[in-house]
């Protein structure tokens, strides 16, 4: 096993070149970027942070995009929860089909939907809300949600169920009761997963936001386009992007390898 | 065996209304909006299936197509091999899985853009560190100039983005194989290969195909990111379908084209996503009677 | 609520009811005679009457969009050829 370690390592070694010069940049001065090329920064300066965490284009746009990536995992679970249920432990009327055209909403690629998107929203006058973004992302977060935890209600025998019936519990207490903690990390799996693909959507974050609901990854997209090429502050908001995803991934490292296996193993 | 219980019905209702909600109601307006040509914003003219003649026939949906296609063949040829390769010589307890996790998922939690972005700035001639290096080396390389290395760019930045993707899956596979196997080939003195083929493989199939089918629906909708470092060029040279498919809808907002673009997109991503399904299903169905058997 | 963004039209309003009309049939059917007839057919892996209602309207957008960019704008005979698919799928998938 030894002997084979460096196919591993070489590996992280290549994920996390540009994330190093990412980092390494957003600590350097723009002069620095442009006029010499070091590996790290001669002049180490935090002036790329401050810009952004004082400036309240900047950093609001962290807030918006946290606003409605947790609008969208709370819908997104709860709407999933009874439905993974049912899929998991019934056959019932047209299940499979159900299932599949489930599926093809996460299939489908997101630029069909751009434009009925814009004109849906519209005309419901949600457009430049967080809920629009969240209710949008739900298209695919909601069926990936449904496949994960259907995967891991599966893997719980249906004898708990029954036992819990004949003792005489009612459908809501025995599901909050009794299931609910026994398929936690899948819970915490899938809202690992509507947390991270609400988080590193954009094209359909972009089109439904004008302003107040704009996410940071659109808000760098126009800064990159408009003012020029800051360099040092484009690198670390990208840095700052990079942060609450690590934080997820340390909290469900256990459970990941499973949880994008769809619970099937 | 799952009883028959159509009342579970209720349980799946908020979903399916959801769902509706942001998909069939969408979905309608686009075959709507196929059929027509419109002027302004709320003037519409039936020109019946002209537009669907009109895409089938052009050349620019059919590189972008054959485009498509392409990348999501290279993508696939490299990064499922490179994704078992890795899961395999993943170590399978103690600290070092934690942080091969952590540090592979990574690039999958990186918003797409940033993630254009990150490349954008890594692969410049004059700032980055990958295009410096290669022109220090000698390489004529660059990026936003010749279609090859544009090409080149992408892929490597797919692979970066979501070969862990394939790595993950493939663990999750790995280490639900019990040791007694490995044990009883050890015994029988199977070589390495051997243990490869008939034991990680078959147990791995099932995550595998997975992978394939995520893998290959996703870079064939793959936007943000070329979007962002290339922009679709030079020229048209990476001019993917969604690239193409927006550039219709909110560039030139030519609603009717790009509604037909749509459909077709759609019912080639839906072929598809049934084949995945079925093939997945079958597994299950096949696995079970398997079970009943031994 | 003002909808003139969706645009509609008749023949796409009939389109819609035509496959709403469908997916109705087949839980009527359902009703009739519940079970959904599983059997393996030439595709060789297990398909009920849904999955090859499926089968049949998926084949048809397909022979639809091969007839128009190989054949022509005229689809009523496309849509005979679909009519034919449909009964093959149903006899033998």
């Amino acid at each position: 096993m030894i002997r084979r370690a460096w196919i591993p390592v070489l590996y992280i070694v290549f994920l996390m070149l540009p994330l190093y010069w990412l980092l390494m940049m957003s600590f350097k001065t723009n002069q620095e970027i442009l006029s010499t090329f070091s590996l790290w920064p001669r002049e180490f300066t935090l002036q790329n942070y401050i810009t952004i965490l004082s400036d309240s284009s900047w950093y609001s746009g962290y807030i918006n995009s946290m606003i409605y990536v947790v609008m969208n995992t709370v819908i997104s679970l709860s709407v999933a929860l009874p439905a993974a249920y049912a899929f998991s432990r019934y056959r019932f009327l047209g299940d499979k089909h159900l299932f599949f055209w489930l599926l093809t909403n996460r299939m489908a690629p997101p630029a069909v939907f751009v434009l009925p998107f814009f004109q849906l929203y519209s005309a419901f006058g949600l457009i430049d809300t967080h809920i629009a973004v969240a209710l949008a992302h739900c298209l695919f977060n909601v069926p990936l949600a449904v496949w994960i935890l259907e995967g891991f209600m599966s893997s719980v025998p249906r004898e708990i169920d029954e036992t819990a019936y004949i003792d005489g519990y009612s459908f809501p207490r025995f599901f909050t009761k009794i299931f609910t903690p026994l398929i936690a990390p899948g819970i915490g799996v899938a809202a690992f997963f509507c947390f991270m693909f609400s988080w590193v959507e954009l094209l359909i974050a972009r089109t439904l936001t004008v302003t107040d609901a704009k996410p940071i990854s659109a808000i760098m997209t126009r800064t990159v386009s408009a003012s020029g090429l800051d360099w040092g502050v484009l690198a670390a908001a990208g840095m700052l992007t990079v942060i609450p995803g690590a934080l997820v991934i340390y909290f469900v490292r256990n459970h990941i390898a499973k949880g994008f296996a769809l619970g099937r193993v | 065996m799952k009883s028959w219980n159509n009342k579970a019905w209720f349980l799946v209702l908020p979903v399916l209304l959801l769902v509706a909600f942001s998909a069939i109601i969408p979905l309608m307006t686009v075959v709507n909006y196929s059929v027509q040509d419109s002027f302004g914003s709320n003037e519409f003219y039936w020109v019946g299936l002209e537009w669907f003649q009109e895409v089938l026939s052009s050349e620019r949906f059919h590189n972008a197509l054959m485009r498509n296609l392409l990348f999501s063949a290279i993508i696939l040829l490299i990064e499922i091999p490179l994704g078992i390769a890795v899961a395999l010589a993943m170590p399978r307890r103690g600290w070092g899985v934690s942080v091969c996790l952590v540090l592979m998922a990574l690039p999958l939690l990186i918003p797409w853009n940033v993630v254009g972005t990150i490349w954008q700035v890594f692969a410049r001639v004059d700032i980055g560190l990958l295009g410096y290096s290669l022109t220090q080396l000698g390489f004529d390389y660059n990026y936003t100039q010749d279609t090859l290395d544009a090409w080149i760019t992408l892929i490597v930045m797919d692979v970066w983005h979501w070969t862990s993707l394939v790595v993950l899956l493939s663990y999750s596979g790995l280490v639900s194989i019990p040791p007694a196997y490995y044990q009883a080939a050890r015994i029988d003195g199977a070589s390495r290969w051997a243990v490869f083929r008939y034991i990680q493989l078959p147990k791995m199939r099932r995550v595998l195909v997975i992978a394939v089918l995520l893998r290959f629906m996703d870079s064939f909708m793959i936007y943000t990111e070329p979007f962002v470092v290339t922009g679709g060029g030079p020229g048209n040279a990476t001019t993917f379908l969604s690239i193409d498919l927006v550039q219709m809808a909110i560039g030139q907002f030519d609603l009717g084209p790009a509604a037909a673009m749509s459909l077709i997109y759609f019912l080639i991503i839906l072929l598809v996503s049934w084949v995945f399904y079925t093939v997945m299903t079958q597994q299950d169905a096949d696995a079970e009677s398997g079970r009943g058997h031994s | 609520m003002d909808l003139s963004w969706m645009a509609w039209t008749t023949p796409t309003a009939i389109f819609f009811a035509v496959i709403l009309c469908l997916v109705l049939s087949m839980w009527v059917w359902e009703l009739i005679s519940p079970g959904g007839q599983p059997r393996r057919g030439i595709l060789r892996f297990e398909t009920t009457r849904g999955d090859r209602l499926f089968v049949t309207l998926l084949g048809s957008a397909f022979i639809n969009l091969a007839w128009l960019a190989l054949v022509g704008p005229n689809l009523w005979w496309a849509l005979a050829v679909c009519g034919l698919f449909g009964v093959l799928v149903f006899v033998f998938v």
